[in-house]
Formats: C-alpha cells, sequence, structure tokens
C-alpha cells in the first residue's frame, strides 16, 4: 500500500458561474460552485480544480469570492487556473484559498514566472498547465495556446522538462487532439513527459470512459487525472470511477 | 472562551489551517497572528509551515519568535503541520539549515535514485498525493480515525528521529516517519486542513485535547 492515484474532477468557472452542464440529482442550482464543490468532496474526489474561462479580465475577479468560498466548507485541495499573469495574480489566488494554482500561457510568454512564482510561494503550490498537440517537433509533440489554434513552436517534451527544472511541482498535460473526443487520454504523450521529468503529472483530455482512466495511469504513467465531462454530466460519479480503479488495480482513496 | 494561535511568519497560506479550525471549534477564538505575546498568553498552538527551510528559519529569527516558540513548545498543546513538524528537529538538509531542536534528528531530502515503486515505475518529488498513515503509537489525537487512514501529503523532505516519538508512519516507498507526539506536542508531515473528514476528524482531537 502506498501513494494514491489521485482523481481530479474540474469545474469551468465563467463570470462566476459553472457553466458546464452539470447533472447531480438533489441540487437546487446546479451552477452554485460552492454546492458543486462539496458535492465532488463527498464522492471522494482527491482535490478540485477551477479554471476561470472568464474572457473580460474585470470579470475574472468573480472567481475569488467562489474560491473563498468553496475553501471554508470542502477541505481537499483547491486548484485554480486561468488568466494567472504575474506572481500577484498567484497570491491573490493563494489569499483566498487556493493551494495551488496552475499557470499557462502567462509560463510560456515569461519562462521565469515559474522560476519567481516557485521561490516565492514554495514548488508545491505551482501547477504549469500544457496544452499539447501532434507537431513536427523532436518529441512529435508542440506546446498551444489559445485553445489549440496557435502553436508556440516548443517542443512539448522540452517544455515540460524546462517547467521542471525552473520549479514546476507537478504539470497539467491536456492533449488539444483528445479533448472534447472522448476517445482516451494521448497515451503516447503523457508517457514521454512522465518519463521525462521528475515530478507528478495530471493527465488531462479526452476521457470518455472509466477504462481510459486506468489506462491513463497505467499505460500513461500519470500520477493523477483530471476529468470534466463524465463527472459533469453524471455519467459516472467519481466514487464510481475510484471503485473502477481499485477493481482494475490502481490505488484510489476510497 | 479558550484560544487558539495559528503561529504566521510569512510562510505560506495559513488561510486553510485557520478555516478547517473554524470548521471544526466554532465557539473558539482562532487567530493568526506573528504576536509573540499572543502566543504566549494562547491556549493551543498551530505551527504551520510551506515552502523552504532556510527562509523559515530566517523569518522565525527575523520576527523574535524562535524564543516564544521554545517556551510554548514546553508547556501548551502544540501541533505541527508540514514545515512546522521539520522545523522541530535539530538539522535539515534543506539548505543545510539548523533548525529549533525540540526533537533529537534531522530532516532529509527523498532519494531521487531510488525511488520506484513495486512494479518499477518511477516515484515523484515532491511526494504529492493521499496516502495511508499507521498509527504506530496511541495518541488522543488519532481518536476516531482508523488506522491506515489516508491524509494528504505534499513535501521532497522528511524526518529522520532519532528518539522514540514517532506517532505516524508512511512508506513511500520506504517507511518513513510522518507524525511525532512527545508530551504536549504532536507533528504531522500531511496537511490535516486539506485531509477531508480524517483531517478534521485530527484537527477536532487537538482542539479537544489535554495533554
Amino acid at each position: 500500500m502506498s501513494l494514491a492515484k489521485r482523481i481530479i474532477p474540474c469545474l469551468d468557472v465563467n463570470a462566476g458561474r459553472v457553466v458546464k452542464g452539470i447533472n447531480f440529482l438533489g441540487l437546487k442550482d446546479a451552477g452554485d460552485p460552492v454546492e458543486i464543490a462539496k458535492r465532488y468532496d463527498e464522492q471522494g474526489a482527491d482535490e478540485v480544480t477551477f479554471l476561470d474561462i472568464t474572457a473580460s479580465s474585470e470579470d475574472r475577479g468573480l472567481i475569488l469570492p467562489i474560491i473563498e468560498q468553496v475553501s471554508s466548507q470542502v477541505f481537499i485541495p483547491l486548484t485554480v487556473g486561468g488568466g494567472v499573469r504575474q506572481v500577484e495574480d498567484i497570491r491573490t489566488l493563494l489569499n483566498v484559498g487556493a493551494d495551488k494554482v496552475s499557470i499557462n500561457t502567462a509560463a510560456i510568454l515569461n519562462p521565469q514566472l515559474i522560476f519567481e512564482a516557485s521561490q516565492k510561494f514554495g514548488s508545491q503550490c505551482i501547477v504549469v498547465a500544457i496544452d499539447a498537440k501532434r507537431a513536427a517537433t523532436p518529441s512529435g509533440y508542440g506546446v498551444f495556446t489559445h485553445g489549440g489554434r496557435k502553436e508556440t513552436g516548443l517542443d512539448a517534451v522540452e517544455w515540460a522538462l524546462s517547467c521542471y527544472q525552473l520549479g514546476a511541482g507537478e504539470l497539467l498535460i491536456t492533449s488539444m487532439d483528445r479533448d472534447g473526443t472522448k476517445s482516451g487520454f494521448d497515451l503516447e504523450l503523457t508517457k514521454k513527459i512522465s518519463e521525462s521529468v521528475g515530478i507528478p503529472i495530471i493527465a488531462s483530455g479526452g476521457v470518455g470512459s472509466l477504462q481510459d482512466l486506468v489506462d491513463g495511469i497505467k499505460l500513461g504513467g500519470a500520477d493523477a487525472v483530471l476529468a470534466a465531462s463524465i463527472f459533469h454530466y453524471g455519467e459516472y460519479t467519481v466514487r464510481e470511477a475510484k471503485t473502477y480503479l481499485r477493481d482494475h488495480g490502481v490505488e484510489v482513496r476510497l | 472562551m479558550s484560544e487558539i494561535v495559528i503561529v504566521d511568519y510569512g510562510m505560506g497560506n495559513l488561510r486553510s489551517v485557520e478555516k478547517a479550525l473554524q470548521q471544526v471549534a466554532p465557539l473558539q477564538s482562532i487567530k493568526v497572528t506573528s504576536d509573540p505575546q499572543l502566543i504566549r498568553t494562547a491556549d493551543r498552538v498551530v505551527f504551520p509551515g510551506q515552502g523552504a527551510m532556510p527562509d523559515c528559519m530566517r523569518e522565525l529569527k527575523q520576527l523574535g519568535l524562535t524564543e516564544v516558540l521554545l517556551e510554548v513548545a514546553n508547556n501548551k498543546p502544540f501541533l505541527g503541520i508540514c514545515l512546522g513538524l521539520q522545523m522541530l528537529f535539530e538539522h535539515s538538509e534543506e539548505g543545510n539549515t539548523h533548525a529549533l531542536g525540540v526533537f533529537k534528528g534531522d530532516v532529509v531530502r527523498f532519494n531521487e535514485a531510488q525511488l520506484f515503486d513495486e512494479c518499477g515505475s518511477r516515484l515523484k518529488i515532491p511526494h504529492m498525493g493521499w496516502n495511508q498513515v499507521e498509527q504506530s503509537m496511541e495518541h488522543p489525537l488519532w481518536k476516531s480515525i482508523s488506522n491506515q487512514s489516508r491524509f494528504y501529503f505534499v513535501h521532497s523532505y522528511y524526518v529522520r528521529e532519532k528518539e522514540a516519538i514517532a506517532s505516524g508512519i508512511s512508506r513511500y516507498p520506504e517507511s518513513f516517519t510522518c507524525a511525532v507526539a512527545r508530551d504536549n506536542i504532536f507533528a504531522v508531515q500531511f496537511h490535516p486542513e486539506k485531509s477531508a473528514a480524517s483531517g478534521l476528524t485530527l484537527l477536532e482531537n487537538f482542539v479537544q485535547w489535554k495533554p
């Protein structure tokens, strides 16, 4: 018995509201982030990730009271990402109760941000999110921004290694080829990065079945798996997912 | 009304510790403070910590807190969390730091080269996530928590005690001490404030503890 693999439901927040369809029985307000996070906690989620997808910068602050409320009532690690540009943004999120902050585009524009932030707040709370898809780079995977539309020219495995060396505590790897397809994680991408760095990897993008979660861990070498839609639309509860993982030889917290 | 203080020395986010204590002790006064006098007069002391050990020791010294911490570690219910456990030892490998020396022993880093699980997969540093804790000593703070319950960890260094104070053991993949207890002190490597029901129970036990 040892460290459990983690299951992390992800919630998209737009201007203070959870936007992806939520299908929980008995919830009065299906868009209330506190209620949803509580429900995931009750089901045994190991962490919860909030992704702020608010487009306008003036509405972006609306996630702060949400994190504040969730962290007063849900006592598992909370990660917040989306729109994080500078060290000050990280401080603000940690101060309202986030345990980890994930940075994506800002780290690509200024890799030094990873170093500064991990020095200041500790590696344990700095997650770098990498959106990758197949490209003509050395590893066969490139780093993309703007939802996969904009190619950065960076190689995904090399960038993952840089993030690790700069002090990131964890990497969230999303396959933009698989995201939304429900065809499973890109296992080759996950495995390449997991084998290259000494920090935990969260696999994301493409989960359609519970077997996909098992594969991400056993074949992809992921330390944690993140999923949104299979939990949001009530197809599976987090507990069902963990039971399935346990029955397929993956150590989980149940 | 009894007063619980959370020692604030600028290292890491103490809000989650505060919120979790508010949850389990809604009628008690909970203060986050760096005022030595408030720490001295409190009924219970929580000593958390995050980040790097050298910075922690430097901040403690600059704020003039080492003396009062050594004092209250001797006479009040005292809960160390994460770096708040490590700082109670004599020395840490991290930045070759001399710590408070309340307990005999040192703090060392997980050995990257030896971190493979039974299937040969690489184990990562930090040790991050939910691991089982074997309660190696009977203690009031383990009350109502089943043995081998999982708690949330995130750390790269662990303690190697040189006296019989281990109260909890985890594996990664080798056994390491993740909780210690002696007299009025209980200190843990994991984060009870982020460990869902088991963590809240431990905090509640601390709030009620009469060593």
